[in-house]
């Protein structure tokens, strides 16, 4: 007996984009799955690294023994972009893909958002930690998702949030502290992945098939390509900006 | 005759020009202003200088950034008194500043119902009221509805408003208001009153435009091409002035302020445009942007004011129209 995996399993989402009533569960066959990888590239000067003016908030100043970096465009040493986020646009069939039950987190730390990039899915839940001696609000500039804005003092709890529709990025910002900026991707699926410190990306047990690959940047805005997976196999794709 | 009856029925026509206010007979420069009550018309310019004070503190809010570093309302993260730093330093002073403007503008109404003898100084003040209570909704609601652009744009635009209005009741309980007007005729060939009125009302959406702008409803595009057509509005009502009607003091005054003010506000929106393109690309807002962008909001604030009270103005000091060479032949025929 083939076992079939869903992506994730636990609590149902509050809403999605697809009604259950008309879309099956989305389920992948391992025996079929492969990967799809690549790297995002980054061609032309380095965009230099403007440094945070934190003098204003002494709080967040002193955690820092070095000027913070904005992390609005970040190539890596080997020419590759970090915090780009990629996913599957099209060739997937119409599925409801059930959110993993693990928390994705968002953290203030040092009056900058760690990671800079959240990739998260449907329904899946954001826990929001206040790691600094400081108040922060925490204001989720989504379009298509309800907006909300929330304070969180220092030792306040955890906080908590879904987002109920796909959404590709949006603005999480912190009004205290006007630099603080990260972006949340909310996807229907469970293929989607944000580029780290190699610039690279996988996307692990797709089906079969081929897809529309799309990578979105805050700044560097948005590319496409068309990849073909085949059973069980890999597929690879990259995907070059260049500076503006 | 026929002239100065005519100038005497144009002065009551404006509020505070009644003979009451101005005993009849009594010269301009030597009238005992009857009715000036120099401790109400101190607290009335204090509250004109707290309201652009609070106008320049709203106008920091929106240029740092900080309109929602403080979710809740109204209240400021559960507290009367937040740690101040960072942005809630601009917003909860915004929220400090625009309380005691509220409890000043108590203190006028009460001020104006006990001691003020002219009565329609009496809805001026409720208005005055209606509109920092209005105001102070209109800010809550901005904060818990996340800066929705038509109540912030609303909040920005009512906030010059209620300048104006404390500017106004400021003038009015002035020692100079209470003085016998100068009213000269209105030449039939420069007609002023109506376009006098043209100057506020351009003014005014102008500032609308402007705090769409600054609130992301619209491109600045649209305050640029504004910004000529309303200077010129502002230019052909003062130069008016100036060319026809400048022998009259207050106007003449009132027409070289709104002028001054107008230019330096025309530099003002220049130079915050430039630094907004200058720093577009910033993590955070810049000073100098953040400077020149408030004070363009504050002088805006100063030139509606100043087009307000010089529409006023014009009516207190102009006698109904006259054709010239008409006045000529019945002063010869008297």
């Amino acid at each position: 007996m083939v076992a079939l995996l869903p992506a994730g399993c636990g609590s149902a989402p509050e809403a999605t984009t697809h009604p259950k009533a008309t879309v099956p569960e989305g389920q992948v066959d391992p025996s079929s799955a492969g990967n799809i990888s690549g790297r995002i590239l980054f061609a032309g000067d380095k965009p230099s690294m403007p440094s945070i003016d934190m003098s204003s908030n002494p709080s967040c100043e002193r955690q820092h023994r070095t000027p913070v970096k904005a992390e609005t465009v970040v190539v890596n040493a080997n020419g590759t972009l970090r915090n780009a986020f990629v996913r599957i646009k099209d060739g997937l069939a119409p599925a409801h893909w059930t959110p993993p039950e693990e928390s994705v987190q968002l953290t203030q730390s040092g009056c900058i958002y760690e990671p800079h990039v959240v990739g998260i899915m449907v329904g899946q839940t954001l826990e929001i930690l206040n790691d600094d001696p400081v108040n922060h609000n925490v204001h989720a500039e989504s379009q298509i998702n309800p907006a909300w804005n929330i304070s969180e003092a220092p030792r306040d709890e955890h906080k908590f949030r879904k987002f109920p529709r796909e959404e590709i990025l949006f603005p999480m910002t912190c009004s205290v502290h006007p630099w603080m900026r990260s972006y949340i991707g909310v996807s229907s699926h469970p293929f989607f992945a944000v580029t780290g410190e190699d610039g690279s990306f996988t996307l692990r047990g797709v089906p079969p098939g081929t897809y529309t690959i799309e990578v979105v940047h805050e700044k560097l805005g948005r590319k496409e390509g068309k990849v073909t997976l085949p059973v069980s196999g890999v597929a690879s794709i990259d995907f070059t900006y260049g500076s503006q | 005759m026929e002239a100065s009856k005519s100038t005497a029925e144009a002065a009551r026509d404006v509020p505070g020009t009644t003979r009451s206010a101005v005993p009849g007979g009594a010269t301009r420069s030597s009238s005992p202003e009857i009715g000036y009550n120099p401790g109400l018309h101190k607290w009335s310019l204090l509250l004109a200088f707290c309201t652009l004070l609070l106008v320049v503190a709203g106008g920091l809010v929106t240029s740092r950034d900080a309109g929602l570093s403080v979710p809740d309302w109204p209240l400021s993260y559960g507290k009367l008194m937040p740690k101040m730093e960072g942005g809630i330093l601009y917003e909860h002073g915004h929220r400090m500043v625009a309380t005691t403007v509220g409890l000043f503008t108590i203190v006028l109404l009460v001020w104006i119902f006990r001691a003020e003898h002219r009565s329609w100084m009496r809805p001026l003040a409720v208005a005055a009221l209606i509109a920092v209570i209005v105001q102070g909704v209109l800010g809550g609601l901005t904060v818990l509805l996340l800066l929705p652009w038509w109540i912030s744009s609303s909040h920005a635009t009512l906030a010059q408003l209620f300048f104006s209005t404390t500017v106004v009741i400021a003038l009015f309980t002035s020692r100079q208001w209470f003085r016998r007007p100068s009213v000269v005729p209105e030449d039939d060939e420069n007609p002023l009153r109506g376009l006098s009125l043209a100057a506020p009302i351009f003014v005014l959406g102008q500032l609308f435009l402007g705090a769409a702008v600054r609130h992301k409803a619209i491109g600045a595009i649209y305050h640029i091409c504004g910004a000529p057509l309303v200077t010129c509005v502002v230019l052909w009502v003062s130069m008016r002035i100036l060319l026809h009607y400048g022998r009259n003091r207050e106007l003449r005054t009132c027409a070289v302020a709104l002028i001054t003010i107008t230019l330096t506000q025309v530099f003002l929106g220049i130079a915050a445009y430039m630094t907004r393109i200058a720093y577009a690309d910033a993590v955070q807002p810049m000073p100098l942007m953040v400077t020149f962008t408030v004070l363009h909001v504050a002088v805006g604030a100063l030139t509606l004011a100043a087009s307000v009270v010089l529409a006023i103005l014009v009516r207190r000091n102009l006698g109904e129209r006259v054709t010239l060479p008409e006045l000529t032949a019945d002063a010869a025929s008297a």
